[in-house]
């Protein structure tokens, strides 16, 4: 798994790549943590070359987004999600609780 | 059918997704059969690492994983600490961002990607049983 974090005007881009599972994910969630720490609550999250996705990923999505959610102050989006990882998210009813976009640019240029 | 051994190390996922993945290939299974078979895997063996077993990367367990019949069956044999599947909580997933539960995800995936789910605690270990239909 890799992480590429970039600043946007409104909002930051974070392209993760590979496979997030139990052994990647705390990578993932301390990645987010450090965005949000600064006070950057506006993510779009670039799915694009994610591989795979399990249920500690998940955890990691739902923790940020709950987190960003907060006082209004900001929203995690995702971004070209593959047809494999948007399914297990549909499973887990995970697609409710997120917008999605075909592509990065676009989730953030809503904001 | 084919046996192999993984310690509690969460290292080991990817050669845990690889080697069930490459059975349901061989098998026919489409690549949302394959996908679906490596999740269910990947949460399986998790749970074992975590709460058999509390990441203690000395301990092992086992998976089976044959195809026949138009059944792939992943079988774990687990030596640690069993847990009763029925009274993990199944997490609502309706409700809204701030009454989503955070566990209990892992257990509700292998439930719905899988046609059949067994858990057996024996004299010999924790038993764990996935079942996926090809068609």
């Amino acid at each position: 798994m890799e992480i590429t974090t970039k600043d946007f005007k409104h909002c930051e881009l974070v392209a993760v790549t590979g496979r997030v599972d139990s052994a990647t994910a705390p990578q993932f969630t301390q990645a987010l943590d450090e965005l949000m720490h600064k006070g950057m609550y506006r993510i779009v999250i670039d799915m694009s070359s994610l591989e795979y996705m399990s249920s500690a990923g998940f955890r990691a999505l739902l923790s940020a987004q709950r987190e960003c959610k907060r006082h209004n102050r900001g929203e995690v989006l995702l971004a070209s999600v593959p047809a494999r990882i948007r399914e297990a998210l549909e499973l887990a009813g995970f697609t409710e609780l997120f917008r999605t976009y075909p592509e990065a640019l676009e989730a953030v240029g809503s904001f | 059918m084919s046996t192999r051994k993984f310690p509690a190390d969460v290292k080991h996922l990817d050669e845990v997704r690889e080697f069930v993945g490459q059975t349901a290939r061989l098998a026919g299974f489409t690549e949302k059969g394959v996908y679906a078979v490596q999740l269910a895997a990947d949460e399986a063996a998790s749970n074992i690492m975590e709460h058999a077993y509390e990441y203690d990367s000395d301990k092992s367990f086992s998976l089976r994983c044959e195809y026949k019949d138009d059944r792939l069956v992943m079988t774990f044999l687990d030596q640690g600490s069993s847990f009763d599947f029925s009274k993990v909580d199944k997490p609502d997933v309706t409700a809204n961002l701030a009454d989503r539960k955070i566990g209990g995800l892992g257990i509700f995936l292998m439930h719905k990607l899988m046609d059949e789910v067994e858990y057996k605690v024996t004299s010999s270990g924790n038993f764990l049983t996935l079942i996926k239909r090809k068609s």
